[in-house]
This record gives structure tokens, C-alpha cells and sequence, in this order.
């Protein structure tokens, strides 16, 4: 019959083979590796959350997670940092991919350095040099006080804007990577085409360049909020222990309180919105492909 | 262009430079302190020296840190390399039901947080009874590097001609050895790249190796951070210096060789 239609279609017969033949079994180790020492230490520990002490299955852990104001305020707070992280990431990186794209040379070769240099230096260091500038005699206020825009030196360290902007710092290479990626694939005969078709630069920018960028929006979005969730080093650095996120919940019931029931649970929390964050941002990011 | 064009593109350029900046102001701060004479932060610093630089050598335990750093991020590196590239081979050649799902799959590490990976691996770990501290960070450092390195390799076995491979056995050579002769040194970018990536964050990783240190094995952001909370001297910014420097190196000879931007671009 499939040999008959390809006869009338016209389109050579596919070769038939096994499902699965030998090169596939190359996949084996790595796969194996990581179902072994990933995948399955991540499914225990969720389903440890869900399990009550006489064998059960329950709820229990995160009812009580969910009844104490403290907690909750501990969840918004770390979704509202990875937030607005991404937002202030995505507003600089949009327009720095941009100028990267235009960039020859030497300032291109500036850009690209300013990317990748960084990463040289871990972000334990990366995140006391910025409490070192936000520091209330550091060098920030001081310049400010200097140019006038302040009067007295304020507040800076242990803030959540403080951590937004320390964050943002560390992951927007993540954001402007991919969507200097998917710009640079771009044809620039497009812009031309619309502008000569009398499209204004700013109707182009809505109706051309952001559909085009948008799966490179979408998995740097995805990639720095997921980072800044699960970010440690960083606001235990620059807010300390006084604005406490889920991370630092996490570390210190098992690092200091002795407490792993709680930390399961936390931990289970935090990686449930992870995999909501992945599977969604596939999910976008398939969409997005299957309208190209 | 019109006027709105050029202040869209004058502002992009704006925005860009202070982008950069912005990115390299940590570089700056922690090379400026590093060449301080002053124990606190002070910016700019009031006088300069070397001190801090002749203080590294007397830091207990940062030399092990350093070397087991250094050991956890080669190895991990390498085994992810060849797990790497057999998968990436399987991904883009073999015929079996899911394998998209497997690039999805073997990339995700990356996106996981790394505390619940850490609490996931003690936990998992001491349920099969692992209780070597070195081997559970190596085992879990593999983990973290396989990602970077199958990120880069999938995009470029993804756009290589395999028929080269089937040329060059048609001419002789065994599976593994064209492998070896023909796929590795065409996609030598890819390799650097992915390599460099994943050992870097070997290198950088805190929040997975945290759970499984003990007091023999401690990895160098671990130790850092320990100095930072207990006696925060600018000998750190002295250190990170010199690592800074190493990448300044690293980078310009991955620029000579490969090009930036197709280094970054994998």
C-alpha cells in the first residue's frame, strides 16, 4: 500500500529500517549516566515529598509548608527576584544584541569579551565585588553622592534591588548570547523590504525584528529566570540571611538547622517550578518554530 | 534611514557600551582590590602593594582546593566528552523513537537548580551506601559538565556532512577510527567550545559540590566562600586575579585559533 502511494506521490521510498539500530545504542552510556545519577535522585526526592511516615501517600508536607506566612512570603520573594531579574536581563540585553550584531572588529571583539571574560571569574567573587560597590561608604554611593544625585549615602547592600541588579549582572550573557544568536541568522534584506514598503522603524521592530527574535527572547528568558530561582551564592552574598529566598531555605535546613523533612520539601517546591519553567519554555519555543 | 532609525540604533549602541562596562565592572573591582594596601574595601583604594598577593601563600587548605578544583573539572570534563560524543553521534545519525526528547533530556541538567541537584545526590548517594567524598563530586561534576558539552555538540553534528565518515570507511578505516581521524579534528571548535564551557563550570559550581564536600575535600568556591565569611581579606581578589589572567590567555588563544565568535557561538 505506503509503496503504492509513494509510486503515485512520486516520493522515493523511504528505507526501511528497525526502530532502533546500532548507532542509536552510542546514546546508551550517556543516557544511562544520566538516568542513574540524575533523573532517578531527582524522582526519589519528589516522591519522598509526597510520602507519610507509615508508607502513605500524602499531602502533609506541603500543607504545612503552605500554612506558614513566613514561607509564603520566602516563595513570592524568590519568584518576584527571578522576575524582575529576567525583565531588567531582557531590557539591556535586547538592545546590547543589537549593537553586537552591528559591531565589526575591534568593538565586536570588545563585545564578545565582555561576555565571555566574566565567566572567568567565579560567581562566589563576582558576587562580593558587587557587595563590595553597594556598600554604603563603597564606591557607588560615593560617585553618586560626587555627581549630586544623592545627598546622603543610602542603602544599598541587603536590598532586594541591590540583588536584581547583582543578579542580572551574572546571568546576562545567558540572555544576550541566544537572542545575538537568532539576530544575527536574520536577513537584513527584511528590514530593508519593510522599510521600503514605508514601514516605520517602529511598527518594523513589533511587526518584523520581535517575531523573529522571539525564540531567542524565550530561551534566554527561560535560561536566567531558571537561574535566578535557583541562585544561592549570589544573595547570600549581597542580602544575606535577612531576606531569606528558597535557596537559602534549602541550605539552611540542611546545612545548619538539621532539618532534611523541611528541606525535601522546599527542595521538591523549587524543582517543580523549574520543570514548569522548562516544560513551558519548550513548549513556547516548539510553537514558536512550528509558525516559522 | 530616517531620524528615528538613527536614534534607535545610536541608543542600541548607548545601551551596548554600558553593557559591557557593566558586565567588566566585577573584573575591574576585584583586580583594583587586589593590588590595595588597605585590608578593608575601600574604593578607590588609598594606597597600593602587593601584600595581599604574598598573604595567598599563607592561606591554609587553599592549595588542595585548588588542585582538587582543578582535577574535578579536567576529568568530569574528558568523561563528559566522550559520553558526549557518542550520544551526540547516536542524536544526530541513529534511528530510535524519542530522540529529540534525549537533546531535551541530556540539556536539562542545566536549567535544574543546583542546591535540589545537590540534596537529590547526598540523598541518593548515601541510600547506595557512597560515602567517598571525592567520588560523589566527581560522579556529580559529570553531571554538570555534560550538558555544556552536548549543548555545543548537538548544534555541531547537527550541520556535519556524515558522509565524510562513510568516505573514509569506504577507504579502510574502522568506525571509532574515523570518529577519531575525520569527525573530531572537522568539529575541533565544538570541542573547544563545549570543553571550555563545561570545565569552566566545573571550576565555578557551589551549590551541587556543597552537599557533598567533607571536611579532606573542599572545592575552591566552597573554601572561597569560607574565607569571605570568616576573615574577608582582598588575598581572594588576588587570587581571582591571577585566574583572570589565566582566561585572558586561554581566550586569546582560542581567538587565534578558533575565533571568538565562533567560540561563543559553538
Amino acid at each position: 500500500m505506503t509503496e503504492l502511494r509513494h509510486a503515485i506521490s512520486g516520493t522515493p521510498p523511504r528505507p526501511i529500517r528497525s526502530p532502533i539500530d546500532k548507532i542509536a545504542l552510542l546514546a546508551a552510556p550517556g543516557l544511562l549516566y544520566l538516568a542513574v545519577l540524575y533523573a532517578i535522585p531527582l524522582l526519589l526526592l519528589l516522591l519522598q515529598s509526597f510520602r507519610s511516615e507509615d508508607g502513605g501517600i500524602t499531602l502533609d508536607a506541603y500543607t504545612s509548608f503552605f500554612a506558614e506566612s513566613y514561607n509564603l512570603e520566602v516563595l513570592l520573594r524568590t519568584l518576584r527576584v527571578a522576575f524582575l531579574t529576567t525583565l531588567l536581563s531582557l531590557a539591556i540585553a535586547y538592545p546590547t544584541a543589537i549593537a553586537m550584531n552591528r559591531a565589526k572588529g575591534v568593538w565586536l571583539t570588545v563585545f564578545l569579551v565582555a561576555m565571555v571574560l566574566p565567566m572567568s571569574l567565579g560567581v562566589v567573587v563576582k558576587a562580593f565585588a558587587w557587595s563590595i560597590l553597594f556598600r554604603s561608604n563603597g564606591a557607588l554611593n560615593q560617585t553618586m553622592e560626587f555627581i549630586g544625585l544623592i545627598d546622603a549615602p543610602i542603602r544599598m547592600l541587603f536590598t532586594e534591588t541591590a540583588l536584581v541588579v547583582g543578579a542580572a549582572n551574572v546571568f546576562l550573557p545567558f540572555m544576550v548570547l541566544p537572542i545575538y544568536a537568532v539576530l544575527r541568522q536574520q536577513d537584513e534584506a527584511l528590514q530593508h523590504a519593510a522599510a521600503s514598503l514605508g514601514a516605520g522603524p517602529i511598527f518594523r521592530f513589533f511587526n518584523v525584528s520581535l517575531p523573529l527574535t522571539l525564540p531567542g527572547i524565550v530561551a534566554g528568558a527561560a535560561f536566567v529566570f531558571s537561574m535566578s530561582i535557583s541562585m544561592y551564592v549570589i544573595p547570600s552574598l549581597i542580602v544575606g540571611e535577612t531576606q531569606q529566598t528558597l535557596p537559602m531555605l534549602i541550605a539552611r535546613s540542611f546545612l545548619y538547622l538539621r532539618n532534611e523533612q523541611l528541606g525535601s520539601t522546599i527542595s521538591a517546591i523549587l524543582l517543580i517550578i523549574a520543570i514548569v519553567v522548562v516544560l513551558s519554555s519548550s513548549f513556547l519555543a516548539a510553537r514558536l518554530g512550528a509558525k516559522e | 534611514m530616517t531620524r528615528t532609525d538613527q536614534i534607535f540604533s545610536r541608543l542600541s549602541w548607548a545601551i551596548g557600551l554600558a553593557t559591557a562596562a557593566f558586565l567588566m565592572l566585577p573584573i575591574v573591582i576585584t583586580v583594583v582590590v587586589s593590588f590595595s594596601a588597605s585590608p578593608v574595601y575601600t574604593l578607590p583604594p588609598p594606597d597600593w602593594s602587593l601584600r595581599w598577593y604574598e598573604a595567598l601563600q599563607r592561606k591554609s587548605g587553599l592549595v588542595e582546593a585548588v588542585i582538587l578544583s582543578l582535577n574535578l573539572a579536567v576529568l568530569s570534563t574528558a568523561i563528559s566528552l566522550a559520553l558526549g560524543t557518542a550520544a551526540a553521534i547516536a542524536v544526530a545519525r541513529g534511528q530510535f523513537p524519542g530522540r529529540a526528547g534525549v537533546g531535551t533530556f541530556v540539556v536539562s541538567p542545566l536549567m535544574m537548580p543546583g542546591l535540589v541537584l545537590g540534596v537529590a545526590m547526598l540523598q541518593f548517594f548515601r541510600d547506595i551506601g557512597l560515602r567517598d567524598a571525592y567520588w560523589s563530586l566527581l560522579l556529580a561534576h559529570v553531571v554538570i559538565t555534560l550538558p555544556f558539552v552536548m549543548r555545543t555538540l548537538l548544534a555541531a553534528m547537527g550541520s556535519f556532512d556524515f558522509s565524510m565518515i562513510d568516505a573514509a570507511r569506504t577507504l579502510g578505516m574502522s568506525y571509532p577510527k574515523a570518529i577519531a581521524k575525520v569527525l573530531i579534528p572537522n568539529l575541533a571548535p565544538a570541542y573547544l567550545t563545549g570543553g571550555l564551557f563545561a570545565f569552566l563550570a566545573s571550576m565555578d559550581n557551589y551549590p551541587i559540590s556543597i552537599f557533598l564536600t567533607d571536611a579532606w575535600n573542599k572545592t575552591l568556591p566552597i573554601k572561597m566562600l569560607q574565607y569571605l565569611e570568616e576573615q574577608p581579606d582582598p588575598s581572594i581578589a588576588a587570587m581571582s586575579t591571577g585566574l583572570i589572567l589565566l582566561a585572558i590567555v586561554v581566550l586569546a588563544i582560542g581567538a587565534r585559533t578558533v575565533g571568538l565568535n565562533r567560540m561563543i557561538q559553538g
